[in-house]
């Protein structure tokens, strides 16, 4: 039996060679399983912004851009299962959206010199590009994240956290473990005391940490969560009766997905975001005229304008930018994975450029390098009003702790370069 | 026509005794042995290895060892998963500590100490059984999962948590991390299921595996008539241990490269095995291998079909994967509760018959 499903693999694999004269950027999303209600709006907002260009555009530079969607249920075996299925397309670059999927690429993308984008999330120390060549984590990672929480906090406290208690609800896997460092070296910087709470993978059974969390009754609630986790953890909280405006979830935490089952009791919970929200910009007006009324939108079309779908969208336009960089330094319009990732060390982001693009204000500005592949780490604090049933920006977009933050990473990343024999060097 | 034993003499207790009795059957082994071996290295490229061949030689040894617990010794296990867990953790220090060694030894050293850990967690099975005994492995699969989130030293302080395999080679042939070819992890774990298989075979046609058995079919019995339940359920544990750490060295160190122990061991990994080992049929070392193609190449061959050669939507076709996936394992297991190796069995009866079934 096992001989005839390998032949009729073979016919399939056969049957799905490689396209042609197509800039091909594979899609690692996720439509299925715990985490799914944050996976579609992403990869809706990814498929979308790509499908816009195609369709208004012509794709990039003359190119069109083809989206090879792979369904990774979060999980990792899949993950590496669709990684080395569109690998030899010649992929433009890689957004797996999963931390636990990063870990596993970060090696085999760098051996097969392919680059990788973690917009937000994945390895942080990668913001070191001497080291992390064909990894990029611009423009904010975990331990921005973190450091902007705290910055929040002391804003809120009006600068002094001595004796206050803090307390981190996380995913129980390297994607929630990735802010303890950060958060234990600003604990001694300021003098808060930092508390840890782990939730086990899917995060639907939290009583107990929530019921530590009444009994110990911190200042503030700090959570890096994913999926279901968020909407149990937001309405775990509003069963303590936890005051809202003390709870800030990573920006990860922070779609209209996870709000909106706890009612009018989640308003005022705040999450950090490196981006902004809304569909307030110019692009919607051409997604609704070359994408949704063509009937060109991915999954049901029913996703624009909230946070997760903005976010998919600003990953495809930052990839789209890198790729017209791309094209730029190379001279030429069909580039190769490796142009690509030049393309994407020399991406500049401008206000100027996000304007023209129809998402005026949409974001920070920034600049890759080989040295700082991560951005500068601007992030803002969102707040959610469950009347208007919409997240709105209630600070400015605030730098992390560079000081902290810059030592954190160097010793991480030249620790993995030890660990694996890279030598890190620029060119 | 085929598996017949017209013509073919056995002139000594050897010939008598050997595991494939019928020349066809036996010739049928030697071919896939030397395709395996000889033919397979030369074609296979990265997406075979890592997407379909890798998986299927993994999780086979993993079926193995839990069909000798669970099959031949009757012993239930929900802590397969747990144990899998110690075997890529062995491995993992191993690996660390020692970047010299051969990476054979580091994967038969994991087996070891997970055989060790194995027959630790074994021990209630002498006073409870069945139910409860699945019960008292769960909780080994939770403490093992648990015990490597919490402490530290079991993934040398790094900052994810996760164990990440460092560059190993055998005799300069590199096989972990990203440069390592697919003709050599392929052949390194094929190396390890050959002799799993081969060691599984051969025990189960021995003392051992009469033993197993003998408390499989009636403890009380067995134990009348002589046999140590002490030692039958042990040395079960022990060997079934053996093989499923062995498999969760190979599966975190060859195969996937990075592991995070909640989400690659977690319980439904145990159960993923156990449902190998039940598909495949219990008692057999072929339903082993048979039960781990079916819930590994199966599912990817229906995404390939379903994504690159229809063109459907990429969450409808992991909908329909479950679907038809739990369909098929209803439809065998009503056709046949014994597993595929059951109806393998039946289809060489026929075979034997064809074409004059009277």
């Amino acid at each position: 039996m096992k001989k005839k499903l390998t032949a009729l693999a073979l016919g399939a694999m056969l049957a799905a060679g490689p396209a042609m004269a197509e800039l091909v950027v594979p899609s690692l999303s996720y439509r299925t399983g715990p985490y799914a209600a944050n996976g579609i709006p992403f990869a809706d907002g990814y498929a979308d912004y790509f499908t816009l260009l195609n369709e208004r555009d012509g794709g990039i530079g003359g190119e069109m851009i083809k989206i090879v969607e792979c369904e990774t249920g979060y999980n990792t075996e899949k993950g590496v299962e669709c990684y080395e299925g569109t690998k030899g397309d010649s992929p433009m670059v890689y957004e797996p959206l999963s931390t636990g999927i990063t870990y596993q690429l970060i090696p085999k993308v760098t051996a097969d010199g392919i680059p990788m984008h973690t917009l937000g999330y994945g390895r942080t120390s990668a913001k070191n590009g001497a080291v992390f060549r064909n990894i990029f984590n611009y423009p904010a990672n975990y331990w921005d994240g973190a450091s902007v929480a705290i910055k929040h906090i002391l804003d809120q406290e009006g600068g002094d956290l001595k004796g206050k208690k803090i307390a981190l609800v996380y995913h129980n896997s390297a994607y929630g473990k990735e802010p303890i460092r950060t958060l234990e070296e600003l604990a001694k910087k300021h003098g808060y005391e930092l508390s840890l709470l782990p939730v086990d993978h899917p995060g639907q059974e939290q009583k107990s940490q929530w019921l530590q969390i009444r009994r110990e009754r911190p200042d503030y609630v700090i959570m890096w969560g994913w999926g279901v986790m968020n909407q149990v953890a937001i309405q775990e909280a509003v069963n303590i009766r936890f005051p809202m405006d003390h709870f800030i979830g990573i920006w990860w935490s922070g779609s209209e997905n996870d709000v909106l089952p706890a009612g009018d009791k989640a308003d005022g919970y705040k999450a950090l975001t490196f981006h902004n929200l809304g569909s307030d910009y110019p692009i919607y007006d051409d997604l609704k005229k070359y994408v949704v009324e063509g009937g060109k939108a991915a999954g049901a079309g029913d996703q624009l304008g909230t946070a997760l779908y903005n976010r998919g969208m600003y990953a495809a336009m930052l990839a789209a930018e890198a790729i017209k960089t791309a094209q730029g330094l190379a001279g030429t319009s069909a580039i190769t994975p490796a142009q690509m990732r030049d393309g994407m060390e020399a991406l500049e982001i401008t206000e100027e450029k996000m304007a023209g693009l129809g998402l005026p204000n949409f974001g920070p500005a920034f600049k890759v390098s080989c040295e700082n592949h991560g951005g500068d780490g601007y992030a803002a604090v969102a707040q959610w009003d469950a009347k208007a049933g919409s997240w709105s920006l209630i600070t400015d977009y605030m730098q992390s702790d560079q000081e902290v933050l810059a030592p954190l990473v160097e010793a991480d990343s030249m620790a993995y370069a030890k660990e694996n024999g890279i030598t890190p060097g620029c060119n | 026509m085929f598996y017949r034993e017209a013509g073919d003499f056995k002139t000594s207790y050897l010939q008598d005794g050997q595991t494939f009795p019928i020349r066809f059957d036996r010739y049928r082994y030697y071919a896939v042995l030397a395709f395996g071996f000889l033919v397979v290295p030369f074609i296979i490229n990265d997406y075979w290895a890592n997407a379909i061949l890798l998986p299927f030689l993994i999780y086979a040894i993993a079926a193995v060892g839990l069909n000798i617990l669970t099959g031949y010794c009757g012993q239930v296990s929900l802590g397969t998963g747990g144990f899998m867990a110690v075997g890529a953790y062995a491995c993992y220090k191993l690996m660390t500590a020692f970047p010299e060694v051969s990476m054979f030894i580091h994967v038969i050293l994991a087996g070891g100490v997970t055989a060790l850990v194995g027959v630790l967690f074994g021990l209630p099975s002498l006073r409870i059984k069945g139910f409860y005994l699945a019960v008292a492995t769960l909780a080994a699969q939770f403490f093992l999962v648990w015990l490597f989130n919490r402490v530290p030293w079991f993934y040398n302080y790094s900052a994810s948590g996760q164990i990440s395999a460092p560059e190993r080679d055998v005799f300069g042939i590199i096989l972990t991390g990203p440069n390592a070819p697919a003709w050599a992890t392929y052949l390194f774990c094929l190396i390890f299921l050959t002799l799993a298989g081969l060691i599984a075979r051969n025990l189960t046609r021995g003392t051992v595996g009469r033993s197993w058995m003998a408390i499989r079919d009636m403890d009380i019995a067995a134990e009348i008539i002589g046999v140590n339940p002490l030692k039958a359920k042990m040395t079960a544990f022990a060997v079934s241990s053996f093989f499923v750490g062995i498999s969760g060295a190979l599966f975190f160190s060859i195969y996937l490269g990075a592991v995070e122990v909640g989400e690659a061991f977690g319980i439904q990994k145990s159960f993923l095995v156990l449902f190998m080992v039940i598909i495949g049929g219990l008692g057999s070392i072929f339903g082993s291998f048979a039960g781990a193609a079916f819930l590994v190449v199966l599912p990817v061959v229906l995404k390939l079909l379903g994504v690159d050669l229809l063109g459907w939507p990429t969450d409808i076709v992991a909908h329909f994967q479950l679907v038809i996936v739990g369909a098929l394992i209803i439809v065998f297991l009503v056709l046949e509760p014994h597993g595929i190796a059951q109806l393998w069995r039946v289809v060489k009866e026929k075979l034997r018959l064809w074409p004059f079934p009277h």
